[in-house]
C-alpha cells in the first residue's frame, strides 16, 4: 500500500466506524429490509478494509460474492417469506437479551486482552501486493489442490441440496390424472399446515 | 497501521454477530448474523496474512475458501428457512420446536 500512514489510519477509522455502525443496525433494527441493506454496507466496508490490507483480489471477490450474490439472495428470501407479523411476546425476554449482551461483552473483553497481550511476531518479508493473484493461484494448484477440488464438490452439493429443499412437492400421478390444469400453475400437493402452536 | 486494530475490529464484529445470532427472533436475521460472524473471521485471516505472512499469503487463500463455504451456507440456509416457512407458516425462531423433546 503506497498510502501515507496518516491516510491509512484515517481511512481505517472511517471504514471501521461504518462497518460497526452497519453491523449494529443489522442486529438491532426492527425492519428486516433495512437490516438486509445495511448488511450490504457491512460487506462493502469489510472489502475496503481488505484493500487496506493489500488484498485487492479478495476485496473484489468479497464485493462480487457477498454484495452481488449473498445479499441479493437474502433480499429474495425476505421477499419470499414476506409476512408482516409481530411475533408473540415472550415473558422475560429482556433477561435473555441482557444475559447475551453480558456474555458478548465478556467475550469481547477476553479477546481484546488476548490480542493486546500477545507478542505478535511481525514479518519483514516483502509484501506480495499486486502479485497476490499469482501467488493465490499457485497455492490453489499446488499445496491447496485437495481443498480446492473438495470446495467444487461442496458447491455442487449445496446447489442440488438448496433446490431439493426449496422446491414444492410434486405429485406426478395426480398430474397425469388431471388433464385440465390451468396454464402457468404447477400441480401441487395440498399442503397441510402443522399447527404452529401445538403443545 | 497495526495488526491489533484489525483484530479488535474483527472481535467487535464477532461479538455483535453472536449477540444477533442468539437474540433475534426472525430466522433470516439469524442467517445475516452468521454472515457477520464469517466476515469477522475472514477479516482476522486477512490481517494475519498481511502482517505475519506477507510473502506466502496463505490467509488470503483461506479467506477465499471461507467465502466459498459462506455462499453455499447462505443458499442452503435460505432453502431451509423457505421450507420451514412453507410448513409452519411463520419465521419465528421461538416456534420452530419440531425437534424439541
Amino acid at each position: 500500500m503506497n498510502l501515507a500512514e496518516g491516510v491509512q489510519i484515517v481511512s481505517f477509522a472511517i471504514l471501521a466506524a461504518m462497518t460497526i455502525a452497519a453491523a449494529l443496525g443489522v442486529v438491532l433494527f426492527n425492519n428486516i429490509v433495512y437490516s438486509a441493506f445495511l448488511l450490504g454496507g457491512v460487506f462493502i466496508g469489510i472489502s475496503g478494509l481488505y484493500v487496506l490490507l493489500n488484498a485487492g483480489f479478495v476485496a473484489a471477490a468479497q464485493v462480487l460474492i457477498y454484495v452481488g450474490a449473498v445479499n441479493v439472495l437474502i433480499l429474495f428470501g425476505i421477499m419470499l417469506v414476506n409476512k408482516r407479523q409481530s411475533f408473540a411476546p415472550i415473558k422475560n425476554a429482556w433477561v435473555s437479551q441482557v444475559a447475551t449482551a453480558l456474555v458478548c461483552l465478556g467475550l469481547f473483553a477476553l479477546l481484546s486482552t488476548m490480542i493486546l497481550a500477545t507478542p505478535w511476531v511481525l514479518s519483514d518479508a516483502p509484501i506480495a501486493g499486486d502479485n497476490a493473484v499469482v501467488v493465490i493461484g499457485l497455492h490453489f494448484f499446488s499445496d491447496y489442490l485437495l481443498p480446492f477440488e473438495v470446495a467444487s464438490v461442496l458447491l455442487l452439493m449445496a446447489l442440488i441440496g438448496a433446490i431439493v429443499l426449496a422446491r414444492r412437492e410434486y405429485l406426478p400421478e395426480e398430474a397425469l390424472s388431471q388433464d385440465q390444469t390451468p396454464a402457468l400453475t404447477l400441480p401441487e400437493r395440498p399442503r397441510e399446515l402443522v399447527a404452529s402452536s401445538k403443545k | 497501521m497495526q495488526l491489533q486494530y484489525f483484530l479488535i475490529l474483527a472481535a467487535t464484529l464477532f461479538c455483535i454477530g453472536i449477540y444477533g445470532l442468539v437474540t433475534s427472533r426472525n430466522a433470516i436475521r439469524v442467517l445475516m448474523s452468521i454472515e457477520l460472524l464469517l466476515n469477522s473471521v475472514n477479516l482476522n485471516l486477512m490481517a494475519f496474512s498481511n502482517y505475519l505472512d506477507p510473502e506466502q499469503i496463505r490467509g488470503q487463500v483461506f479467506a477465499v475458501f471461507v467465502i466459498t463455504i459462506a455462499a453455499a451456507e447462505a443458499a442452503v440456509g435460505l432453502a431451509i428457512v423457505l421450507s420451514i416457512y412453507r410448513n409452519r407458516d411463520t419465521v419465528d425462531m421461538e416456534q420452530f420446536n419440531l425437534l424439541k423433546w
